[in-house]
């Protein structure tokens, strides 16, 4: 049961409860108008102590489009963060006036936090360079829309895997399947955490390598997840501008790639993707998007209980 | 050599890392005590060379978890009438709560601090334990 649980980390679920998600996302996307009234009465509180574009938008679209209601904040200076008031204070009065609340905060741990302190439901939409369980939903539903399952394939992860949380909910949701394996492309400073490579990749056995070379690798790729270095992470400016440009996908190297082998991206992207491969068939970031806000109706509707 | 006299009632601390037994002593807060107290540093000892040791005349309720974070071998020993009456097994925590700080500037931990600092053990060999908000691993009593 689903119903009044949050997601703050990928292992908060079963794979039986993603499947349950993953299942309604598909319908929704068969019929969306079946859902556009099922949330009437509901509110979303949208807390972003953090920019956001897609997620937060996903969000809200998300959930008017299930026909339910949003208030919220979209950077903490508008709110009572600016005060200095705590995120536990913060989050227990927003339970008195919605139903069901989405978090993004710049500090690791924070949704952990606020959710201690709540009986509603709680969303993770990317706490610091931790976890960002919801963008993995979009991730999976991409890929199984793209493969049909997530079983047997390699798969890429390139860029900034120590700060992307993005990249690290998505390999721990991927290490609990069958066949995966990984080849994890970054400079030496930027590899994932300890606690990614330690307790998720080598305790499920999944074979993975750290390489520093992109090409070499292109033609063994199912999926190739490309991340952006994010300046916002560093708190040296010289480091960032160090290891900004080390890897850029563009169209010679997507020439090593297989023909179907998909490119994902979370987006915001920068310079790591040559806009030249956006009209590539291979390039799916932006239909990730998309999916993004019709898997979030179906964790909504789960976690309120609604279908 | 050095001679501290036996106790009557009370606890021994021993087999402590050389080292280590200032930290202890600081953390049960000894400095404060009452009633009488030894800490004795780099005591020879036949298995470690060299060992801390801590008697405390007195029988005071000991923090197993934070000793067994420090050191699952040493030995405690309870003292009634001047005699060992019972000796404690330590064992590696699972869970620790407020004893480690998160490290992480990144962590919400750095912000906000009304909350339990939890840390869960990932390996009892090297005795190293992750953050319950950031998963930061650390090692917070290195061998």
């Amino acid at each position: 049961m689903l119903a009044g649980r949050s997601l703050i980390d990928p292992s908060d679920f079963t794979r039986e409860e993603f499947r349950e998600i993953f299942d309604l996302a598909h319908q929704i996307i068969s019929n969306p108008e079946k859902y556009s009234k099922s949330c009437e009465g509901k509110i979303l509180a949208t807390l972003f102590y953090e920019p956001s574009t897609r997620t937060r938008f996903s969000f809200e679209a998300a959930m008017l489009r299930l026909g339910g209601k949003i208030i919220g904040f979209s950077e903490p200076n508008s709110s009572s963060a600016a005060k200095g008031e705590s995120i536990a204070d913060t989050i227990r009065t927003i339970e008195c006036y919605a139903d069901i609340a989405v978090m993004r905060h710049p500090k690791e741990g924070a949704p952990r936090v606020a959710g201690q302190y709540i009986t509603m439901p709680l969303i993770n939409a990317g706490d610091g360079g931790h976890q960002h369980p919801t963008q993995t939903l979009t991730d999976i539903l991409t890929i199984e829309r793209l493969k049909g399952n997530v079983e047997n394939k390699v798969y890429g992860f390139c860029g900034d895997l120590k700060f992307g949380r993005t990249v690290h909910s998505l390999i721990k949701f991927l290490s609990n399947y069958e066949g995966v394996k990984f080849i994890l492309i970054s400079p030496e400073e930027l590899r994932v955490p300890e606690y990614i490579r330690e307790e998720i990749i080598k305790k499920n056995g999944i074979p993975f390598k750290e390489v520093e070379k992109m090409d070499p690798y292109m033609g063994e790729l199912d999926f190739l997840y490309m991340t952006r270095v994010q300046r916002e992470r560093f708190f040296n400016e010289e480091d960032y501008i160090r290891l900004k440009d080390r890897f850029i996908l563009d169209m010679d190297k997507m020439k090593y790639a297989k023909e179907d082998t998909y490119i994902l991206h979370p987006l915001p992207r920068v310079n790591e993707i040559s806009i030249e491969v956006d009209a590539d068939p291979r390039a799916q970031y932006f239909v990730q998007a998309k999916n993004g806000m019709f898997v979030r109706m179906a964790l909504i509707l789960k976690l309120l209980g609604i279908y | 050599m050095l001679e501290i006299t036996s106790i009557e009632k009370g606890i021994v601390i021993d087999h402590i890392q050389a080292g280590y037994g200032i930290q202890l002593f600081n953390y049960l807060k000894l400095d404060k005590a009452e009633y009488s107290v030894a800490l004795i540093h780099n005591a020879f000892s036949q298995i470690m060379g060299k060992k801390d040791i801590i008697k405390i005349n007195n029988a005071i309720d000991i923090d197993y978890d934070f000793l067994g974070l420090i050191d699952p071998n040493i030995t405690i020993n309870i003292i009634e009438n001047g005699k060992i009456t019972e000796k404690v097994k330590l064992e590696v925590p699972k869970v620790v709560k407020n004893i480690i700080i998160c490290k992480n500037p990144r962590c919400v931990t750095s912000i906000e601090t009304y909350f339990d600092q939890v840390f869960h053990l990932v390996d009892k060999e090297k005795r190293s334990y992750r953050c319950e908000y950031c998963d930061d691993i650390v090692i917070p009593y290195p061998k």
